[in-house]
């Protein structure tokens, strides 16, 4: 009894020593996380410097407010979308066939060194000379650029990471290649699906920089006007609104996606 | 029921990166048998049982299958199915659809076939999903676990996985199931009781079993016949009585079972030399003379006093050791054989000896095992690489031949005269070792050279199998003879 309960005191002595070494993370968190959230939800309520819902009504009374942030739903969907069709198959090639992780990187990694903002800005310059019109198109274009690595790497991951006895199995039961992809590889690499998407959708439901220079500020997506609100008009209140109602569809987002996966493949969670 | 061929392989090679996993080999099982692949690992066995599963294409030979050639044909289109080794139960599915997963793809035919045009048609269907909950259920049962069908995979123990693996292969029907190593990862008890299900399994479906395993102890327990192969060959297929009692040449006899493996030769009929007597035996038709390997194992010798009028020889008894059902005594020889060396002796017998004590040996003659040497020189094709040097898998080895480069040459060195370097950047080519065999005073060792040419190596050092040597040549121990190159080729 002793022994245990002095084993139990030393454990937990071990314990608090070893929690003090979280103190810096959350103290960070604390000042660059939590207080300005909170500042947001502040500056939500007030106008005026009066305690009002009135942000509220204004946001959503607006019907060209609620149409960009339609804009922005649906111009994420697509984004996300069109990297999943374009990043599984590389995925799975550069997967299936052993493609070295240097080539990986050569094609998918080094790309983001250069800062994308100037990859950005080098797109718009090759539209332009091209004679293409900055519109909906590019920026939907310099989205899939730009996000695209985000979607391939998980899955790249994940494909790896099945085993290939897995794949032979399915053969040895009957399965020709393409039922063996569909009734196995698919399957196992949800959570690489899962993990590509939240990588791809909620920062696309949120850039500004993007639709501001590909589309010569014609497109306004959310993040541009949340961006606009505090910039141009200084309308800080609304402005938090919009942030909120952005925070709000993150975190849906991110449970829809949680449980998805889930419900699939037990415990094999990356987000 | 006629014991028909279900498999036959014919002169079967698989070449991984240059390496020769599979030489050659052939290899037919009957219907309803239990053939067991039995080799240490690296040897060949699983790459020809994935062969079979059709996982792999052999470079050479064919596979035929009830007498069809389905070296090309993929695994989905064979009537085969596994249990793998780690079992590839698929994580995402649970117990009841794991086992389900071949039926669902399975089709089966619908109606009676008919003919139209001159061309015979079958329709086919999906099996129902009471068709398939039955068969699952029934496959459950089968391996005891009835009641598991809606739990995860993961959450089941290893033997538990394993019983899913079985029942997920024999619920389709298959007529061969391949086991590649399947209780490996079970602790020892389960793998007793797991041995026995499997023979139990096998009795009452009839069908085909072919299994691959590193235990010869699994294997003598549970088949009908045993492939032992060694460095990608087929050393002895036979029934575990008779490759266990006579097995083919030293590698068999050192790996299954304890031996004791000596050099001799064959004076004439029922006579043989070796560990310097001579001994009645009862083999003949060897050469006069002839160099041989005698095998003798453990539990064959038997003690007696060292005057008895039975006793062949006389030993020093260097320990012994309590075993259970017999005493474990190693002894030395007390006379020197014609290398003037004295031979350990490995002797299982319920008799007690005091280290240090002299006794006496009695082996039967029925009980020397004598087999023909399979190689007594190491002998290879090359050339010159110039005067007085030779080239040897790829090293320059210096020799007292006077030939110019080029000139195409046998080579032979004696099994002593290979000397093994330890470390291999000191020899002049390198090699691993593949094998080492005890033989009462030293080891005969293969050394797989970088090129695969095999040389054979006495030495008096224990080498261990894996390790990477060196190997150095005498220049005056390279016998070499030139020869004639046909001008046809030119």
């Amino acid at each position: 009894m002793n022994k245990s309960s002095s084993n139990q005191q030393s454990r937990r002595a071990l314990m608090i020593s070893r929690k003090v070494f979280s103190y810096p993370y959350l103290i960070f968190m604390l000042i660059f996380v939590v207080v300005p959230l909170v500042m947001i939800l502040f500056n939500a309520f007030i106008k005026d410097d009066s305690f009002t819902l009135a942000n509220f009504v204004t946001f959503f009374s607006q019907r060209e407010g609620l149409a960009i942030l339609g804009n922005s739903l649906v111009l994420g969907f697509a984004t996300t979308i069109i990297c999943l069709l374009l990043g599984y198959p590389v995925a799975y090639i550069l997967a299936r066939y052993h493609v070295k992780t240097r080539t990986l990187a050569l094609l998918f990694i080094v790309p983001m060194w250069i800062n994308f903002l100037i990859r950005t800005l080098a797109i718009k310059e090759i539209f332009m000379t091209l004679d293409v019109k900055l519109g909906m198109g590019t920026v939907l274009f310099g989205m899939i650029y730009n996000y695209l690595p985000f979607m391939i790497l998980p899955l790249h991951t994940t494909l790896t990471s099945i085993d290939k006895s897995y794949g032979e199995a399915a053969n040895d039961l009957g399965c020709d290649e393409v039922s063996v992809f569909a009734r196995v590889t698919l399957p196992l690499s949800v959570p690489g699906i899962i993990s590509g998407i939240t990588m791809v959708f909620i920062p696309t439901i949120s850039t500004f920089a993007i639709s501001q220079y590909l589309s010569e500020r014609t497109v306004m997506l959310f993040g541009d006007s949340i961006d606009m609100m505090f910039k141009l008009t200084e309308t800080w209140g609304v402005g938090s609104v919009m942030s909120l109602v952005m925070l709000v569809l993150v975190i849906i987002a991110n449970v829809l996606l949680n449980r998805f996966n889930k419900d699939t493949t037990k415990g094999g969670g990356l987000v | 029921m006629a014991k028909e061929k279900i498999i036959e392989l014919l002169n079967i090679s698989k070449i991984y990166d240059g390496n020769p996993v599979v030489k050659n080999i052939s290899l037919s099982i009957k219907r309803g048998e239990f053939v067991t692949l039995l080799g240490p690992s690296g040897c060949g066995k699983t790459t020809t049982l994935r062969m079979i599963a059709g996982f792999e294409r052999p470079d050479s030979g064919q596979i035929f299958f009830n007498g069809k050639n389905i070296s090309n044909v993929p695994p989905h289109k064979r009537n085969i199915n596994t249990v793998f080794q780690k079992y590839a139960l698929f994580p995402h599915l649970n117990v009841f659809n794991n086992i389900a997963f071949g039926l669902k793809i399975k089709k089966v035919p619908d109606g009676e076939p008919y003919e139209k045009d001159g061309v015979k048609y079958q329709n086919v269907r999906s099996l129902t999903k009471d068709e398939i909950t039955t068969k699952v259920n029934k496959a459950l049962e089968m391996v005891d676990l009835a009641d598991f069908g809606y739990r995860h995979v993961d959450s089941l123990s290893g033997g538990q996985q394993q019983r899913v693996a079985i029942a997920r292969a024999l619920v389709n029907e298959p007529e061969v199931l391949l086991l590649d190593e399947p209780l490996g990862a079970l602790d020892l008890k389960m793998r007793k009781d797991m041995q026995l299900e499997l023979m139990s399994m096998h009795k009452k479906l009839g069908i085909t079993f072919i299994y691959v395993t590193h235990d010869q102890e699994e294997a003598l327990t549970m088949s009908d016949t045993i492939v032992v192969m060694d460095r990608g060959v087929i050393q002895q297929i036979g029934s575990p009585v008779k490759i266990y009692d006579e097995p083919a040449n030293i590698f068999v006899a050192d790996f299954i079972g304890e031996s004791n493996i000596y050099t001799g030769i064959m004076n004439k009929d029922y006579v043989v030399s070796f560990l310097g007597k001579q001994f009645t035996c009862v083999d003949k038709g060897f050469k006069y003379d002839e160099p041989i390997d005698v095998i003798i194992r453990p539990e064959d010798i038997k003690v007696v006093s060292a005057d008895d009028k039975k006793c062949l020889m006389c030993v020093e008894v260097l320990s012994s050791v309590f075993k259970g059902n017999y005493y474990q005594t190693t002894c030395l020889t007390c006379d020197e054989d014609t290398y003037g060396d004295r031979n350990e002796i490995l002797v299982h017998d319920n008799v007690e000896c005091t280290v240090g004590e002299i006794i006496g040996l009695y082996i039967k003659p029925f009980d020397l095992h004598i087999m023909r040497k399979s190689r007594v020189v190491n002998k290879l094709i090359t050339h010159m690489e110039d005067n007085f040097v030779v080239d040897i898998c790829g090293g320059k080895f210096e020799c007292m031949a006077d030939l110019p480069a080029d000139t195409p040459v046998e080579v032979e060195v004696e099994f002593d005269d290979v000397l093994i370097i330890d470390d291999e950047n000191d020899g002049t080519i390198c090699a691993e070792v593949v094998e080492s065999i005890y033989k009462g005073s030293y080891y005969l060792c293969i050394l797989r050279t970088d090129d695969y040419y095999e040389f054979f190596v006495d030495t008096l050092d224990e080498w261990n199998k894996g390790d990477r040597v060196g190997i150095n040549i005498n220049a005056d121990k390279i016998k070499i003879t030139p020869i004639e190159v046909n001008d046809e080729q030119e």
